[in-house]
């Protein structure tokens, strides 16, 4: 028999273990997930999220080790981001029939989103590195991801903002729209796919299938105009 | 399998150089995802190729964040200090961002008379 300390700094030091934790942390996070039938705020990355920081600092492992394994993971990102645009080509008729509403919300709805988190984090007097990392929190995570890592943001927290935004929007959504009287699902869809991205367009999904679609297209459109509009809007902030 | 991985991480490729290469304000990934919708425009069989490949990333897309969401544990300092105010800025500006959007689609709806689906 080999001492036990011995096994754990050999696979403390390599990918397999934490590229297996990752996957099989996310697996926990799905199950109860679907246990919770689907809800906003059982969100899998959250569960999972939690869950390996819980390990990373009962067994004393620092971020950088955890991210050798994990960065296979992590790489998926690129593809699964250049993937996205399939659900908007397949919905390129719907954009179509609505181009002109769906290009007034985006800009609406998109810079309202840059803006409004913008002001509010320098009113209250965060970073410069807090403010790169909020800009594009209402973006789909792989894209959000890569605009603040060119901004000078912090990757990392952009990653968890942008969790947060989602999980939040996603279960304002239906009281917030009833409230101001917004009863076409094109609308109701594709604004809190602009707003809250992809865990709001699976929210959107559970409400109604054509709010759904459209949120799914504010998603993706979102992704691509605030790849544009937050490098502009955060200058004037800096 | 493999044509569609070559296709998706081709276009990534041509993002990242044309990104770098021209100084282009758009990451590379979102750069593959506009090539990826112009090229099954003009090439729809394309998009039937990458379709198996695409709905297995997509299925497993909030997968892909874990290890950035991760990362959370190396800025706790930062969350515990700032918390108040990063909450307040995620909250309000969701919450217009939704307003703001479905109001603007409802009135442009109605100027321009377009009937509902």
């Amino acid at each position: 028999m080999s001492d036990p300390a011995l096994i754990w700094s050999y696979l403390s030091r390599g990918p397999l273990l934490w590229l297996t934790a990752t996957l099989a942390a996310y697996w926990i996070g799905d199950r109860i997930f679907n246990a919770a039938r689907r809800q906003s705020w059982a969100n899998p990355v959250m569960i999972a999220v939690i869950l390996l920081a819980i390990l990373l600092e009962l067994t004393g492992t620092t971020y950088q080790t955890y991210f050798e394994g994990a960065q296979f993971v992590h790489f998926m990102l690129g593809p699964a981001t250049v993937a996205l645009g399939m659900p908007l080509y397949d919905n390129l008729h719907r954009v179509r029939k609505a181009l002109l509403p769906l290009a007034v919300a985006l800009l609406a709805g998109s810079l309202t989103a840059v803006v409004s988190v913008l002001v509010i984090a320098k009113a209250t007097g965060l970073s410069d590195v807090m403010l790169a990392s909020l800009a594009p929190k209402s973006t789909t995570a792989p894209v959000a991801i890569g605009i603040a890592e060119g901004l000078g943001g912090e990757p990392t927290i952009t990653a968890v903002l942008v969790l947060l935004t989602g999980i939040f929007g996603a279960v304002i959504a239906t009281p917030l729209l009833n409230l101001l009287r917004v009863h076409d699902w094109r609308a109701r869809g594709f604004a809190l796919g602009v707003a809250a991205h992809g865990i709001g367009t699976a929210r959107a999904f559970q409400v109604n299938e054509t709010a759904g679609a459209f949120a799914g297209i504010g998603m993706g459109l979102n992704a691509i105009l605030t790849a544009i509009i937050a490098p502009l809007v955060l200058h004037l902030f800096q | 399998m493999i044509p569609a991985l070559v296709i998706l991480l081709s276009f990534q490729l041509v993002g990242e150089i044309a990104a770098r290469g021209l100084g282009m304000p758009l990451p590379g990934p979102v750069i593959g995802l506009i090539l990826l919708v112009v090229s099954c425009s003009i090439r729809p069989k394309l998009a039937e190729m990458l379709r198996p490949v695409v709905r297995g990333l997509l299925g497993n897309l909030s997968l892909f964040f874990v290890p950035a969401g991760v990362g959370v544990v190396a800025h706790m300092a930062e969350f515990r200090s700032d918390g108040l105010a990063i909450a307040l800025a995620l909250t309000v500006s969701t919450a217009l961002a939704i307003a703001a959007g479905a109001l603007v689609f409802k009135l442009v709806v109605q100027i321009t008379g377009q009937n509902k689906q």
